[in-house]
């Protein structure tokens, strides 16, 4: 299948999902109230429609794109398909970036945290590049990622450990697990600008994400840029998926799963994959937003919890398969 | 004949270990050159050092007369192609796919009929749309040997290209290359089999212990002191019709 065809079909099944998620709710309509809602979105099922759910799907969407083109370029730079934006420590200093905001009583202010997260997931993607300019072995990236992750993650259990009131560590609590709960389209916008120029590092660096299926030598030998395309790579992850966690909270697992989905349909490609996982990874967050309102919960499910819920057999079933490959 | 490949007094180190002393090397357009030496010697230190790979601590290298270190990757690549000893692929990608890599200066389509005839001169044209981890290993070495054939530079360094295959594999990838030579490029290649270095090369570098310890054509390379020398072996070149070989015996 070509990529624009394949591209188009997602698409369209992104929207049909999106139209989907946008209907359907804890709150059920009739026809009539969805007609009215159509033609008058000043009406009360109007309001439920277009300034509740839209938004909300919106930044779903957004997050999850985001993430899966995170995933697939991270998956190309490593040559790994078990990496994902956690695994350079991002989504974790990330995180903690948020909770130090949220302990400080930052919260009153608007776009604090989001702002916080964003700058921590800049400060770990900046340490990432730092690292993948002076080692070349995907390993040594993989490994600071892992040191990186570990320590953003003690952190923040030390904001925890230390946090003065209960009500601030069930924010961060919250916030952790991911939300894109009481969105409205300025935090879609807002998210917007980060994750367009991440984006476009990625899609820069795709030419070099495919050289790099030769390995490190090969790449450095061949008439590409290689040192400039893997900063690019790791900036442009770093940024989607600071703007990722910075709209929604940590959502795990989306990074992984996403290219993993629409691997074999580009061929393996590490170039071609990047659009098609974007567009996987939104429809993934899209419906697993969808499912963590329709699962009749007392407390409504959160988005990072059903994500995490599926992605984990989805990454044991990887790394079983992985692990078959290199025995053979 | 012009050097499109020159090492002078190059030396280099990994880590703390020196890994290659003061070496000095000229590889011409038309020759076939082959390096030799036991396991941990420094043959693939010798290449990545010339080719920059891994930082030079003294001595100077030149491609086609210009310096190494001051070349940027797009010029850099058009006087060298260069296959490495790690042959892992990562990702399951169409053999054409992988041959057109050669060629990425070239826009899209081009690199495409590129890798293919490439892929028909090494005798894989049948696998073009095969994933190249679904090949044999022996498959795949054919896929990176077009690769590397698909750079169309003017030196060919490769390094170990035939390990793992079969006898003909072997034979066909040295034909092969030492057509590029005929062509007017020069070609460099590591090899363990030191039979098919004295058959398949103009002339035969011998490596022991980060130096270059013989740089002569085969029979002069390979001489009894050299064998026992550095291989350890009690050994001698006999011609045969199809070419010298190396009848050997390890040393008491």
């Amino acid at each position: 299948m070509s990529l624009p065809r394949l591209c188009l079909l997602m698409a369209l099944a992104l929207a049909l999902a999106a139209v989907l998620a946008i209907t359907l709710g804890e709150t059920a309509f009739s026809l009539s109230q969805y007609g009215q809602a159509l033609l008058q979105p000043a009406s009360p099922p109007g309001e439920v429609l277009w300034t509740i759910r839209a938004p909300r799907v919106t930044v779903a969407a957004l997050v999850g794109a985001a993430l899966g083109m995170a995933g697939a370029t991270l998956q190309g730079l490593l040559r790994n398909p078990l990496a994902d934006p956690g695994v350079l420590g991002v989504s974790a200093v990330s995180g903690l970036g948020a909770a130090l905001a949220i302990s400080a009583g930052l919260a009153v202010l608007p776009g604090a945290i989001e702002l916080s997260a964003l700058a921590g997931a800049l400060v770990a993607g900046g340490a990432v590049v730092v690292v993948a300019a002076r080692f070349r072995e995907p390993e040594a990236l993989i490994l600071f990622g892992v040191a990186l992750s570990a320590f953003g993650g003690a952190l923040t259990a030390l904001v925890f450990n230390l946090s003065p009131s209960p009500v601030a560590t069930a924010e961060i609590l919250a916030w952790l697990m991911g939300s894109v709960e009481n969105r409205d389209l300025m935090d879609a916008l807002g998210a917007l600008v980060p994750m367009a120029i991440g984006a476009l590092l990625c899609l820069r660096a795709g030419a070099g994400l495919r050289m790099l299926t030769l390995g490190e030598d090969a790449a450095r030998m061949s008439a590409l840029p290689m040192a400039r395309l893997r900063i690019y790579a790791v900036a442009g992850s770093a940024l989607l998926t600071g703007a990722a966690v910075a709209a929604s909270g940590v959502i795990g697992f989306v990074g992984l799963a996403a290219p993993h989905l629409v691997r074999a349909l580009v061929r393996d490609d590490p170039k071609r994959i990047l659009w098609p996982a974007a567009l996987a990874g939104a429809l993934l967050v899209v419906l697993a937003d969808l499912a963590a309102r329709m699962i009749p919960t007392e407390q409504e499910l959160k988005l990072g919890v059903v994500t995490a819920l599926f992605g984990a057999p989805v990454f044991a079933l990887l790394a079983w398969r992985a692990a078959r490959s290199w025995r053979s | 004949m012009s050097a499109l490949w020159t090492l002078k007094d190059l030396s280099a180190r990994q880590g703390r270990k020196t890994v290659l002393q003061a070496a000095s090397l000229s590889v011409s357009a038309g020759e076939v050159v082959g390096v030799v030496g036991p396991n941990g010697a420094g043959k693939t230190s010798l290449l990545r050092a010339g080719l920059g790979l891994l930082p030079a601590g003294s001595g100077e290298a030149h491609l086609s007369g210009l310096a190494v270190a001051d070349l940027a990757p797009a010029p850099r690549a058009r006087l060298v192609g260069y296959m490495p000893q790690e042959r892992r692929v990562a990702w399951n990608v169409p053999a054409r796919m992988v041959a057109a890599l050669g060629a990425s200066d070239l826009p899209d389509a081009e690199a495409d009929a590129v890798a293919l005839d490439c892929l028909q001169r090494v005798g894989a044209a049948d696998l073009a749309d095969r994933g190249v981890l679904d090949m044999s290993g022996g498959e795949r070495a054919r896929v990176l040997l077009a690769r590397l054939l698909a750079t169309r530079a003017p030196l060919l360094v490769a390094d170990e290209p035939v390990a793992g295959l079969d006898p003909d594999a072997q034979l066909l990838t040295l034909d092969l290359l030492r057509s590029e030579a005929q062509r007017g490029g020069a070609v460099v290649v590591t090899l363990h089999d030191l039979s098919l270095a004295a058959r398949s090369c103009d002339r035969v570098v011998v490596v022991s212990g980060g130096r270059i310890v013989a740089d002569a054509p085969p029979r002069d390379a390979l001489s009894r002191a050299v064998l026992a020398e550095v291989f350890g072996l009690d050994g001698v070149l006999i011609d045969t019709e199809a070419g010298p070989v190396l009848a050997a015996r390890r040393r008491a």
